[in-house]
């Protein structure tokens, strides 16, 4: 037996002496996103089980959403944060999650660019649609009739 | 292997269903008669299942999620990781049975009770 001792995977080593992982060009983005699915994921559990919960169980459950009960919830500063945070943090994981299936399934570098452009124009459209809806929200619409919350003026 | 199978089915159902969702929801911007009659859509008991069969997905993938994170943070994640599965098993069990009670009983009462 001979006593070599055998270099860290990828290590600039003997066999492969142009590999240099070390190298600061190298960029982190995939590390980071790695990160991100994790930490995202944690705050997620709380954000969903939340939402599910006081929308699904709580009083009369599904039967009890209509406008009025949206309406209730974001003229509160607490749920129009709660919402917003979820929508983007979940948007991010989500696309970040599909774009590593893409990467793994599509093997045509065509298929593979035009199935990510479609997702990313798809999450962006979405993310800024429900941004501006969360804040450009109008409880008590002029004209509205039906299904408006107590506290608007009544007509 | 199967729990990674259906981590990856549960997470892209769960985002093709948020895509939805936010275009639903938007609809409170457009008018209260055009959100609640949409949101009427999901009050009957096909959508009721379906979104049962929705929240089954994302509770999965949430424990699940919780499992993976574990294995690759946790030093004896990798030595418990079949352990870990059993939990997130027994975890969605515990979880599941009385949200469906809850709310199919809402589901299914209201539509078939009355309004
Ligand atoms: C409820 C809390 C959630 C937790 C704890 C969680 C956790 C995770 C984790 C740890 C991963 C693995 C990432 C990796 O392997 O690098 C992952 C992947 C993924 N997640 Fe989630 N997630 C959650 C919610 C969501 C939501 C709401 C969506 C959809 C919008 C989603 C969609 C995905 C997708 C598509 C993947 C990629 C699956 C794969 O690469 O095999 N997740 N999630």
């Amino acid at each position: 037996m001979s006593s070599k001792v055998i270099d860290a995977p990828r290590s600039n080593s003997a066999e492969t002496p142009k590999y240099k992982r070390n190298k600061s060009s190298h960029s982190s983005f995939e590390m980071v996103a790695w990160l991100f699915m994790r930490v995202s994921g944690v705050v997620l559990v709380v954000l969903i089980f939340g939402h599910l919960f006081v929308n699904l169980m709580l009083g009369d459950g599904i039967h009890a959403i209509d406008f009025g009960f949206v309406a209730g919830k974001w003229s509160s500063p607490f749920w129009q944060i709660w919402d917003l945070a979820m929508l983007w943090l979940a948007m991010l994981h989500g696309t970040n999650g599909v774009r590593t299936i893409i990467n793994d399934y599509a093997e045509r570098n065509g298929t593979r660019m035009t199935l990510k452009t479609v997702l990313y124009i798809a999450s962006a459209v979405i993310i800024v649609l429900g941004t501006l809806v969360i804040f450009t929200f109008d409880p008590c619409p002029a004209g509205a009739v039906i299904d408006l919350p107590s506290f608007c003026p009544v007509p | 292997m199967w729990s990674w199978v259906g981590h990856r089915i549960t997470g892209v159902v769960i985002f093709v269903f948020l895509l939805v969702h936010v275009l639903d929801t938007s609809l409170v911007r457009v008018s209260p008669e055009a959100y609640t009659a949409v949101i009427g859509a999901y009050k009957n008991p096909i959508m009721g299942l379906g979104e049962a069969a929705l929240v089954a997905a994302i509770v999965f993938h949430a424990f699940n999620g919780l499992r993976i994170i574990a294995i690759d943070f946790w030093k004896k994640g990798p030595k418990y990781q079949r352990q870990m599965l059993w939990t997130v098993l027994i975890a969605w069990v515990v979880v599941m049975v009385p949200f469906l009670i809850r709310h199919l009983t809402i589901v299914f009462s209201n539509f078939f009770g009355g309004h």
